[in-house]
């Protein structure tokens, strides 16, 4: 496979860019990660006006596929891309060629046949966006792939922690949960070390994989290792992904005894995310996913503004205007 | 236990040039000529008589023993698009092999008289260099029943293996080893306790947990060869290990052997090159049972080569048609071609930054795998058989999509510079290969 450069401004060669894309965290700089914040939070403030809706990407043509089901980040890029004025076509793998048996490259040269400016993939095997971007001219935004990365949803992490304390350099985030399956919790943990975050991994031992401290995070087995923390973020135990009798937790009561996150083990002021969709009950308590200092609204709306931040520096070589674009006239 | 068309033609009469001869079983290393009568090594010395003989310039070049690859996949019967008997042994002279060993776990399995004869027949029509087949421990590779070893021994099978699975019953595998003595053929098995590699993608490590991927733990394979080494050790049986990958596996064969346990075993190139590192790059012809491991797995096995606890090189060559590798990693099949690129890879990586010496390469590349299975070694003497290979090691050449013999291209070297290629390969008294 060519080497895939994904933002990396630096690597450029004079002559024909290789085409960006975000596919992984461990592709980007801290200044890439800075400057896609800043466009976000700028995004964010032209959102507050009457007409929401900018010129930015008129013309632009950008395609959603989607090969598992979720609601908002496929809702969250579709509006992203529709605030910013670009032509969005969004494809699900069921009802489609898929379901006759196509392969990935194929459906990629077939949507690559529309030249469109980007195509953002969700799949549930790792590596699908980089075979993607092998085989279109498009830019490629991984919306999930399998147990491997998510890089919109740890950006926007990043984003509502910052807006949270103002920083993201020293503020401790306790990731708990089902670290093995979770793809946002691999991006978040790379994120936030990149940015200079203290990361912990908090689980039971079967769901922590072996070497994942080479991440730049530290590991505990106690849920007692979350008191510490500034930030509580709590994974979705992935039922769908534990194979019958594999036995990573003898059962769902045992580990939500042991590892849920109630309110008796919330310190007062410390803020608890959640990537959702939670399993109330189980993972978190509802009195903790109700408490005001839960922040896994704001998630979703930043969702929104990060991903047109995304979009936008993909489909722009120039530095980023410090103020927001033009809102689109309507006639 | 070889089958080709290897008696049907009079042997080829050539001489070799001024070509440094090393065959470090006859304790030859010299600047030399070797001249070959009807296929015979008849005459090695300085300043030969040419006798009309077709005279190749070996100035500058390596003559050693031709190698022996005690692992390849020729997907016959069944995956003809992948590979053929023509194909695969094309493959193999061009890579330097004068020999070599088929593995049974093919559409249908070679569990009986049936498919073993009609591979020895198509052999000996088609196969380029001499080739062997392996049969199946058990039928189907299904791990239940033994195949009719001494049966298929006395027809010409070259040894018995479910590679590609293991034989997860300990009992089962205890009558497989008591029984298959009697045969005087080999044991060749693939240690993978199966229940722990259950979904693995990839050595499980560092590099895993950052990928996502499921883990393939290392411990997967040793505790397999513990358990195997100790059957053997038991039944006072032989056995060969396939492929070894993980550090504990050399450790535990190692002891065993200082034992006195009659045991051997094989590692490719690509697990003596490479680390789980190189997935990072999600190139689907990083995948492979066993898969790549640590850096300290590695030189674990290229201590065991070193010191022969591991005494030969196997490529395993696994072809598999192009649109099968084209899907994401975690859908691509497992396995590697090897053998047009063997002698290089280990040359570029293992030699050149002097990690192993040329002399053990090219002995663990020849030798040691004809003796694991009881063939006939290579030797550069006056009276044996030619079976040579010329080597540049100076040429750099890139290893393109477009330059295999074998059917298929998914190589791990693709793109790569490499040093160390053969130019001339003679198998069984007969010019095979010439660049």
């Amino acid at each position: 496979m060519g080497q895939i450069h994904v933002m990396r401004e630096g690597y450029l060669p004079p002559r024909e860019p290789p085409q960006r894309h975000l596919i992984s965290i461990g592709d980007l700089e801290r200044e890439d990660v800075e400057r896609l914040l800043s466009t976000a939070a700028s995004f964010s403030r032209s959102l507050e006006r009457e007409v929401k809706k900018l010129p930015t990407l008129r013309g632009r043509t950008i395609v959603n596929v989607f090969y598992e089901s979720s609601t908002r980040t496929s809702s969250s890029f579709e509006l992203a891309a529709k605030r910013l004025s670009a032509d969005t076509m969004s494809i699900k793998a069921a009802g489609s060629s898929v379901d006759k048996g196509e392969s990935l490259k194929d459906t990629a040269l077939t949507l690559g046949a529309y030249d469109p400016d980007v195509i953002v993939i969700r799949h549930p095997q790792i590596g699908a966006p980089h075979l993607v971007a092998r085989y279109t001219d498009a830019r490629v935004v991984n919306a999930g792939d399998g147990k491997h990365q998510h890089p919109t949803q740890a950006l926007l992490d990043l984003y509502t922690i910052r807006e949270e304390f103002g920083r993201i350099e020293g503020v401790h985030v306790a990731i708990v949960g089902d670290v093995l399956h979770s793809r946002v919790a691999r991006s978040n943990a790379q994120a936030l070390a990149l940015m200079g975050a203290k990361v912990t991994l908090v689980g039971p031992p079967p769901l922590i994989p072996r070497g994942i401290e080479a991440l730049g995070c530290e590991v505990s087995y106690d849920i007692g290792a979350i008191a510490d923390s500034d930030v509580i973020y709590v994974l979705r135990m992935q039922r769908e992904r534990m194979a019958e009798g594999a036995n990573y937790v003898p059962s769902l009561r045992e580990y939500t005894a042991r590892w849920g996150v109630t309110p008796e083990r919330v310190r007062p002021g410390q803020k608890v995310m959640h990537p959702g969709p939670m399993n109330r009950g189980v993972e978190i308590d509802p009195r903790v996913a109700d408490a005001a200092d839960a922040l896994i609204e704001t998630q979703v709306r930043a969702g929104l503004v990060v991903r047109m931040a995304v979009l936008y520096d993909l489909l722009t070589t120039g530095p980023v205007p410090v103020e927001a674009p033009e809102p689109l006239e309507v006639a | 236990m070889l089958h080709g068309k290897a008696g049907q033609a009079p042997g080829d009469d050539l001489v070799v040039r001024g070509a440094r001869v090393l065959d470090a079983a006859e304790r030859l290393d010299a600047v030399l000529d070797v001249r070959v009568d009807n296929g015979v090594v008849s005459q090695l010395g300085e300043a030969l008589d040419a006798n009309g003989h077709r005279v190749i310039d070996g100035e500058g070049l390596v003559l050693a023993p031709a190698f022996v690859d005690p692992h390849v996949h020729l997907r016959v019967p069944g995956g003809e698009d992948e590979e053929t008997i023509a194909s695969g042994t094309a493959a193999a002279a061009a890579g330097g092999y004068c020999a070599i060993l088929a593995m049974p776990n093919t559409d249908p399995v070679v569990d009986s008289s049936s498919v073993l004869g009609s591979l020895i027949e198509d052999a000996r029509t088609e196969a380029a260099i001499p080739v062997g087949f392996l049969a199946a421990i058990t039928r189907g590779q299904e791990g239940s029943e033994l195949t009719e070893m001494v049966e298929l021994a006395e027809q010409g099978a070259a040894g018995f293996t479910d590679d590609g699975r293991p034989v997860v019953a300990p009992a089962l595998m205890r009558r497989a080893l008591q029984y298959h003595g009697i045969t005087g053929r080999r044991l060749a098995l693939h240690c993978e306790e199966p229940t722990l590699s259950k979904g693995g993608q990839m050595h499980e490590g560092a590099v895993s947990a950052e990928l996502g991927f499921t883990g393939y733990p290392s411990v997967a394979e040793s505790v397999m060869v513990e358990r195997d080494l100790s059957l053997a050790a038991y039944e006072e049986a032989q056995l060969h290990l396939l492929h070894l990958s993980a550090r504990e596996s050399v450790d535990a064969l190692r002891a065993a052997r200082a034992k006195g346990v009659a045991a051997t075993a094989e590692v490719t190139p690509h697990h003596l090159c490479l680390t789980d590192d190189a997935v990072r790059s999600l190139d689907s012809n990083l995948k492979m049972n066993p898969p790549l491991r640590s850096a300290a797995d590695r030189y674990a096995l290229i201590d065991g080569l070193k010191d022969g606890t591991i005494g030969s090189v196997a490529t395993d060559h696994a072809p598999h048609a192009r649109h099968e590798k084209e899907v994401p990693f975690e859908a691509a099949p497992f396995g590697v071609t090897g053998l047009e690129t063997a002698f290089a890879a280990l040359y570029t990586h293992l030699v050149e930054p002097g990690l192993v010496p040329l002399e053990t390469v090219l002995e663990r590349m020849s030798t040691g795998p004809a003796r694991a299975y009881g063939l006939d070694e290579p030797r550069i003497a006056v009276g044996a058989p030619a079976n040579l290979v010329l080597l540049d090691t100076q040429r750099a050449w890139r290893v393109e999509e477009d330059g295999f013999r074998s059917r298929s291209a998914n190589s791990w070297l693709l793109g790569q510079t490499l040093r160390g290629r053969p130019t001339l390969t003679v198998a069984a008294g007969n010019v095979a290969f010439q660049a």
